[in-house]
């Protein structure tokens, strides 16, 4: 396994509030990793890490061996694309300008639109199925649409990695499996994709690495298959489960035991 | 597909027709005000004027300066009124409402009251008086983060003290010093010359070329923070340039006419309703801007003919009538 995209013994805090202390995490080239783990265990924080929207107080978060805090904004931009959990559009931006703003790094004083961010941006559109909504307001859209609209967004930023910040969360369970299904598919182009996801039988489906976290480190990483557990289920997320085979694609599947009170 | 591609640059045909209604209409104003005066001239006299092939003292040297100065301060205070509202993603969060405009008039109040006066006191006075109320706002609104609302609140309330300070040293002032500084408290083109104006243009116009080469970086910073930075905008160098221009132009338009209110408020909001464009984009604001305040100044100057009022309180009494609604709208929302 080779990971150009490393974070090193970080410590991350708030102000005060330390999230996570001396966390190193290898994320493996070309594959699909997950991020599970209880809310407030620091998932969101170790993502917003590696784009590097928080600075770590000591340690390292590297692509290709160089600080990323170190890269030209525009240079890292073409490398690692982010979709935060909860993006604001402009008011009365239509969806196609929206999709547009992906290029920004592409873009220059002197070169503001070129023929291929236009194709890029078509591109990005269909694959993520809102085509048909290129002329209308971001702001009517209903939230399943709004959200495929940012992930366009993303991908029109053409970028090597892709660092989603739960990304099914305003879908509806077919528009999941749908965004899932799509990054599967950018994964197998040779994409590198990290996801937080909180639904820990998605993870596992279509996960290739799985980061398991608790009170800002990793409990556990490593292949579903190889990893997941009632033991690792109850010391995650304090949640007692029988572990079975997925019928669809014999990955590990969670089903919790309580039933109530 | 409505998007014409000019130069790699794609504007909507929308954009390409409001511009041109906004020049022409920022022409007619602007010729209206060269006619107007207790004598009105004909356009024909007016352009034997600006073809040189008349010398007209009046339309030259009185009306001329006046109308130039109304268009690019309106324009001014129009992109200063977008980089607020951009900064503070609120519409409320323009220099005058967070009490910039104030600020830079204490810092003139200081120069003529301590100083002689001079017009680069005055200038420099100005901007030093409203760079430090924006410190003063960021400080005190900064809370772990950044919230437009916060800021806008608080500018609204250190807005009412640092006018209650501007009241107490005109008070203290000598008489003569005193009469004048209130004369142009309500912010005022009259009596604007073409000596006034050389370095306020001049400013005016580096401000607005400096920050011209970086509103596209702005417009991409109105996605939020986080997308902002991913997608490669270096915000905090941004965030500071959108200061200073913000500022500059604000406090330079003050050492020249006053604080005139509103115009920053209403221009962005009105340029971007008429452009259906997304976020607060400058140059509809500009426009808008040059167009309002050159406007008001006409109707200052004929509503009480021969008496010509302060532009500001025309700009005031309908800016404040567009700002209740405003409010309501906002309160409504939040």
């Amino acid at each position: 396994m080779t990971a150009r995209l490393t974070a090193r013994e970080i410590t991350l805090r708030y102000g005060d509030r330390v999230v996570s202390t001396r966390l190193s995490l290898d994320v493996p080239d070309g594959a699909f990793t997950a991020i599970v783990g209880p809310n407030g265990c620091g998932k969101s924080t170790l993502l917003r890490a590696f784009v590097r929207l928080l600075r770590p107080d000591g340690g390292h978060v590297e692509l290709d061996g160089r600080e990323v805090g170190d890269y030209p904004a525009k240079a890292l931009a073409k490398q690692l694309g982010f979709l935060p959990q909860d993006p604001q559009a402009p008011d009365d931006i239509k969806v196609r300008q929206l999709v547009g703003r992906g290029r920004f790094p592409y873009q220059s004083l002197l070169a503001l639109w070129s023929k291929q961010d236009e194709e890029a941006v078509t591109g990005a559109m269909a694959a993520a199925g809102v085509t048909d909504l290129a002329d209308r307001p971001v702001q009517e859209l209903s939230g399943g649409q709004r959200q495929r609209v940012w992930m366009a967004m993303v991908l029109a930023q053409q970028t090597p990695y892709l660092l989603l910040d739960e990304p099914t969360s305003f879908l509806d369970i077919t528009h999941q499996y749908q965004l899932l299904g799509l990054l599967a598919t950018l994964r197998d182009q040779g994409r590198t994709v990290i996801a937080v996801l909180h639904d820990i039988n998605q993870a596992c489906r279509f996960a290739d690495h799985l980061v398991a976290m608790k009170d800002g480190r990793v409990a556990a990483e490593g292949d579903p298959t190889d990893i997941v557990d009632a033991a690792l289920i109850k010391d995650v997320f304090d949640l007692p489960s029988v572990i079975v085979p997925d019928p669809v694609t014999d990955t590990p599947m969670v089903v919790p035991t309580l039933q109530g009170e | 597909m409505s998007a014409l591609g000019i130069a790699g640059w794609r504007v909507e045909r929308r954009t390409v027709v409001l511009f041109a209604v906004l020049v022409a209409l920022m022409l007619a104003l602007g010729l209206t005000g060269l006619c107007y005066g207790t004598s009105w001239s004909t356009p024909r006299e007016v352009f034997a004027v600006l073809s040189g092939a008349e010398p007209s003292v009046v339309i030259w040297d009185w009306r001329m300066p006046r109308v130039l100065a109304a268009l690019v301060f309106g324009a001014a205070l129009g992109v200063s009124g977008a980089l607020f509202q951009n900064l503070t993603r609120n519409p409320m969060g323009s220099p005058d409402v967070i009490g910039l405009d104030a600020g830079a008039y204490t810092g003139a109040l200081v120069a003529i009251t301590v100083l002689s006066g001079t017009s680069a006191q005055l200038a420099v006075g100005s901007v030093l008086g409203g760079l430090v109320v924006a410190a003063v706002i960021y400080l005190l609104s900064y809370d772990r983060g950044f919230s437009g609302l916060r800021l806008v609140v608080i500018g609204i309330a250190v807005n009412a003290m640092v006018t209650a300070v501007n009241s107490w040293i005109v008070l203290r002032a000598d008489l003569e010093v005193a009469i004048a500084a209130v004369g142009w408290s309500a912010g005022s083109l009259n009596g604007v010359g073409w000596d006034d104006l050389g370095i306020p243009f001049t400013v005016i116009a580096v401000l607005l070329a400096l920050m011209a080469t970086r509103a596209h970086a702005m417009h991409q910073a109105s996605l939020g923070d986080a997308i902002a930075v991913t997608t490669g905008v270096g915000l905090d160098r941004l965030r500071l340039l959108m200061v200073l221009v913000g500022v500059g132009c604000t406090a330079t338009v003050t050492a020249v006419a006053g604080p005139i209110a509103f115009i920053a408020l209403a221009a962005p909001q009105i340029g971007r309703r008429l452009a259906g464009a997304a976020g607060v984009p400058l140059l509809p604001a500009a426009l808008t801007g040059a167009v309002l305040l050159q406007g008001a100044d006409l109707i200052a100057q004929m509503l009480l003919a021969p008496v010509a009022l302060p532009v500001g309180v025309v700009s005031t009494a309908i800016g404040g009538c567009y700002l209740i609604w405003l409010l309501t709208k906002e309160v409504g929302r939040a």
